[in-house]
């Protein structure tokens, strides 16, 4: 384990106590903890392009509370290694990787968007690993799907692959682009609208690292937002309702460019005995940051004494 | 006009793929892509070979001569790239695929209707996937070993892929109204998984035995 200094720069933002690697079939993953060694253990699983620190006021909430937070950076993102191919099961090993570096107990797992949707998953294929579920906005519904003609969708779609295809032609010796910590703040503003120009210079300190020609995103340039797949929203709803574990799901419910457009409803019917279910007005996507009191109180209510 | 096999390295992302050059030929070149844990033949097969052009073999990332990554991460849209890494080697091809191979030829010919100048879809390894719905989750409990290849991470995420008949289909639609061919899709395959069945039923698609289908795509 190495120390890693705090970064100040945001009101209330405190980095990691500890950091460690583990490897997960080959791929080394950085490894970040929050609050006393021996505490009982609470696992925080990051977005898509997003890391581990986006949790830097979230989870030293939670661990003032009497848990040991234990966040990775998924593969690819963050401080862990890049890889050569990227894809949800590769994901979903790596959790088993970093849940098995903390504990074979049963243990509480909140998941934020992606993370969300893989915690889930995680907890339909191993329940006697995950004692509460907790989902932050990762929920996608049928709703979250574009409602356009049939011959729209082709069109969208031939666009799609061939600029994916272009992309995948010249990943070989991409980087990202430099610029100021205000150029890439602003920059990742234009998919976070709601959050602080504040939160996202912050972002760009600890997500960021400053090459000789200006900050560039850790991130591997071979990943890349949006995409396709015969992936469908209802077969993420279809694993809720066998759920074992106790589920508290909180959704955003204003609208924005990251979110499922969920609403309290469409996942209503799908939810397993007992779950419970919030949804909170004027916040977007990003629930935690928005507003991290308020979630890390609903969490840490819903799983009581740290034990 | 036949030289010796020769093969050619090609880049997708930061995989080293083998593209086999298994016989010289006047016109438009035939790319056989294999099934799931198979790699490239070695000669032209006899079913093929009345192919009057050049035909080449790609080996999928992870199979054959082609470079293994760690950790997996396999996805069959992944392939689809493999042969476009291909095709930007190749130029305008007509596809070959068996199994895997014919899930992936049909995607690269929905995905890019004007290189893919037709593709043949017969039976092979890995020609089902893991059907139209997710099966019940699964996740490794440990690293698998890979002694070589086929990487086992390959064997094990393409044996499970998903493969929606309506998500065939949308590929099967956009080869056959982008590419501009009367028939784009030749179904020569014994089997029919769901996503066959549908891709079979769908217009621009010619159900026919493999010489048939040869002699449609050679034809100027």
């Amino acid at each position: 384990m190495t120390d890693v200094p705090d970064a100040a720069g945001y009101p209330g933002a405190r980095g990691p106590e500890r950091t460690r690697a583990i490897v997960s079939h080959g791929i080394r993953l950085a490894v970040h903890e929050w609050g006393e060694r021996d505490a009982p253990p609470l696992v925080l699983a990051h977005g898509g392009f997003d890391f581990a620190r986006t949790f830097d006021v979230f989870a030293p909430m939670l661990a003032e509370a009497g848990w040991r937070i234990v966040a990775w950076d998924q593969r690819g993102h963050g401080d862990s290694q890049h890889a050569a191919l990227y894809s949800w099961e590769a994901d979903l090993r790596d959790v088993v990787a970093v849940v098995d570096s903390v504990s074979r107990d049963p243990l509480p797992i909140v998941g934020h968007s992606k993370g969300g949707g893989i915690t889930v998953q995680f907890a339909s294929a191993l329940p006697h690993r995950v004692s509460h579920l907790v989902n932050l906005d990762g929920l996608p519904s049928r709703r979250s799907m574009p409602d356009v003609p049939d011959h729209e969708r082709t069109k969208l779609m031939a666009d799609e692959l061939g600029t994916w295809l272009d992309f995948r032609r010249n990943v070989v010796g991409r980087s990202r682009r430099p610029g100021t910590i205000d150029e890439l703040a602003e920059r990742r503003g234009r998919m976070n609208p709601r959050l602080s120009r504040e939160w996202l210079r912050y972002l760009v300190t600890v997500g960021g690292r400053r090459d000789a020609d200006g900050w560039r995103w850790k991130i591997d340039p071979a990943l890349r937002m949006g995409g396709f797949g015969p992936w469908r929203a209802q077969w993420a709803m279809a694993r809720l309702p066998g759920l074992s574990m106790p589920l508290l799901a909180v959704l955003g419910l204003q609208p924005e460019t990251m979110s499922s457009g969920t609403q309290p409803a469409d996942i209503e019917p799908s939810l397993p005995p007992g779950a419970r279910i919030v949804g909170l007005e004027d916040t977007g996507h990003f629930v935690h940051i928005e507003q991290p009191r308020r979630v890390a109180e609903l969490v840490l209510d819903f799983l009581g004494t740290p034990a | 006009m036949t030289r010796p096999e020769a093969t050619v390295t090609v880049l997708h992302s930061r995989i080293e793929l083998a593209l086999h050059r298994l016989r010289d030929g006047d016109g438009a070149p035939l790319l056989h892509l294999h099934g799931l844990g198979e790699r490239s033949p070695t000669a032209v097969p006899g079913h093929l070979a009345g192919w009057p052009g050049p035909i080449w073999a790609l080996d999928f990332t992870g199979h054959g001569a082609s470079g293994m990554p760690v950790g997996g991460g396999y996805f069959c849209e992944l392939l689809m790239a493999d042969v476009d890494a291909a095709l930007a080697h190749l130029g305008p091809t007509i596809l070959y695929g068996r199994g895997l191979g014919a899930y992936v030829a049909l995607l690269t010919a929905g995905a890019r209707p004007d290189l893919v100048r037709g593709a043949i879809l017969d039976d092979g390894p890995g020609l089902k996937g893991g059907g139209p719905e997710p099966t019940t989750p699964y996740v490794l409990p440990e690293p698998l070993e890979t002694p070589g290849p086929p990487d086992p991470y390959a064997l094990f995420e393409l044996s499970h892929d998903v493969r929606p008949a309506d998500y065939a289909t949308t590929y099967a639609r956009l080869a056959a109204t982008l590419s501009g061919l009367d028939v784009a899709l030749a179904v020569c395959a014994q089997v029919r998984p769901p996503w066959l069945a549908a891709v079979a039923a769908e217009p621009g698609v010619r159900e026919i035995d493999r010489s048939g289908a040869l002699a449609l795509f050679a034809a100027p």
